[in-house]
């Protein structure tokens, strides 16, 4: 079991390490210094903190109906809603140039003067939330799942309306589960490339995320691409490590089953 | 102890045996040899892999079908991405064949690293400007590119946008000192590689890029090319080399023959590719 597990580890853990342990401190500096690196690191913040709070406030209501029905709609809800993962991100890009863009399905309503959202930082945010919503959904859906109904119900018979319900016992409940899937979602769209390149393109203070800047990068130097490389997974390391310093300490050790 | 009827069949078997056994072994031996050499011959120059830009992906096609029914049993593999990406992975050992470059800039640098042998120009492409149905109300020559609201061009990295810079940088001296500045006003995106151009503008989300002649040539129906003026324009210069020590040298030089070949030629003419200068010698 140990050996199996460490194999996993040592799998994902190489291609990092090798990355670290590749550049030299002089590379590393020098990559920091690349007139790409800061507005692609505020435009990845500023873009994927927006899709966060996005996803968060339109998903937590739509998890909790999905996990408060059990007919045949619902499930066919929640298949929907996971295809965005299924999707190549570039593919998911084209087709959302084909449902928002110039010429898609939308423009006629959304675009009376020719104007569209293609190229413009709002077009990031969409492509961010596309892909990372899932992921948050689907998290924060089984963790509502997985409220012992029966408290829900006590609480009902307190007289406590549905949405004090909802916010008061079935939120705090199933905290560490939403904060877990908002977790991934955030991390998923801090790396999202595919279909912002295609639907928002590259435009450096406008669309460029810190990915979009690396492959950039890797088109002319492999070392300043390594440089970039390396602050984003350090940058992702730290929001990671933070949401989770968060939930231990917002999680009351009473509660533990 | 066996009796003498029974060792006398034994002989009679024996004096059988050994000539359907030597007959057996001779079939054996002979079908190994042939299986021996068939495989070795095959294995060595059967499948030739090439390396090639991505703008070369329509005009080589046509010639893999060329080259493989003028080949029978050779079976070509394509690798068509950006010049950069196959040089660093050239760079990192890949194992291709042959490399044909958007640029001289990258195989120059394989040559440094002797990575290719004396590369070849092999062909030259011409950028254009595409538009849109949108952009050709706009857009009708170089000058007027400032026109189109939004302009989508090669990143810096890549050799399609350089060739843009210099093109811009070039067209200054009839159009005006700040021409290059007019034109990088209205650009939305720099893209990646030059497919991804010609695809935004396909789609109407731009409504002018540059691109190379072979690219627009593919997009006929839902862009419009206007030319370039010669004195402004850069003309891309594509090399192409055997790889050092490629898995199938004679396959490659035959492929790269056979690119320079007057039916390659006009394979690759008839994608919109312009003939290599006279004195394209090996470098």
């Amino acid at each position: 079991m140990a050996v199996s597990g460490g194999l996993l580890v040592a799998f994902l853990a190489l291609p990092l390490v090798a990355l670290f342990v590749t550049t030299t401190f002089v590379d590393f500096r020098s990559g920091l210094s690349h007139p790409l690196v800061w507005p692609a690191l505020r435009l990845s913040l500023l873009t994927t903190s927006i899709s966060l709070v996005l996803v968060v406030v339109l998903g937590t209501p739509l998890a909790w109906s999905l996990a408060s029905s059990s007919g045949r709609a619902a499930r066919a809800l929640e298949t929907l809603i996971q295809m965005p993962i299924v999707v190549p991100p570039a593919v998911a890009g084209v087709a959302m140039l084909l449902a928002f863009g110039r010429r898609g399905l939308l423009a006629g309503w959304l675009y009376p003067e020719g104007a569209s959202l293609t190229f413009t930082t709002a077009a990031v945010v969409m492509a961010e939330v596309f892909v990372s919503a899932p992921f948050f959904v689907q998290a924060a859906t089984s963790a509502f799942r997985r409220i012992d109904p029966k408290l829900l119900v006590v609480a009902r018979t307190f007289g406590a309306s549905p949405l004090r319900v909802f916010f008061r016992i079935a939120i705090p409940l199933a905290a560490p589960g939403l904060v877990a899937g908002a977790a991934m979602s955030w991390a998923r769209s801090l790396g999202e490339f595919g279909a912002t390149l295609m639907f928002a393109g590259n435009l450096e203070g406008r669309t460029q995320t810190l990915p979009l800047a690396i492959y950039t990068a890797l088109e002319a130097d492999l070392r300043a691409a390594q440089a970039l490389s390396i602050v984003l997974v350090v940058v992702a390391f730290a929001l990671l490590l933070f949401v989770r310093a968060a939930l231990r300490r917002s999680t009351n050790p009473e509660d533990a089953r | 102890m066996r009796s003498g009827q029974e060792r006398a069949r034994a002989t009679k078997l024996h004096r059988r045996a050994v000539p359907r056994v030597l007959v057996a072994m001779a079939c054996v031996a002979a079908v190994s040899a042939a299986g021996c050499t068939e495989p070795t011959e095959a294995a060595r120059e059967d499948r030739l892999v090439v390396f090639a830009a991505a703008s070369l992906r329509d005009g080589f096609a046509t010639l893999g079908e060329e080259f493989e029914r003028s080949h029978p049993g050779v079976a070509i593999t394509f690798n068509f991405a950006g010049s950069q990406e196959l040089r660093t992975q050239l760079e990192h050992g890949a194992a291709a064949d042959v490399f044909a470059s958007a640029d001289q800039r990258h195989m120059d640098a394989l040559v440094r690293a002797a990575r290719v042998t004396s590369p070849t120009v092999f062909a030259r492409n011409e950028p254009v400007v595409v538009v849109s149905s949108e952009g050709a109300r706009m857009v009708r020559s170089l000058a007027e590119l400032p026109e189109a609201t939004r302009i989508v061009i090669g990143t810096p990295e890549v050799p399609i946008g350089r060739y843009t810079l210099e093109i811009l940088d070039r067209a200054e001296a009839a159009l005006g000192p700040d021409f290059r500045a007019r034109v990088e006003s209205k650009v939305a995106s720099r893209e990646l590689n030059v497919r991804q151009v010609l695809t935004k503008v396909s789609l109407g989300e731009a409504e002018a890029g540059v691109v190379y002649r072979t690219d627009a040539l593919s997009a006929q129906g839902s862009i419009t090319v206007v030319a370039i003026p010669p004195e402004s324009n850069a003309i891309a210069d594509y090399p192409i080399a055997v790889v050092t020590g490629a898995p199938h040298p004679e396959l490659a030089r035959a492929w790269v023959d056979f690119v320079l070949s007057p039916a390659g030629q006009r394979a690759l003419a008839s994608a919109g590719f312009a003939p290599p200068p006279a004195s394209s010698a090996s470098r």
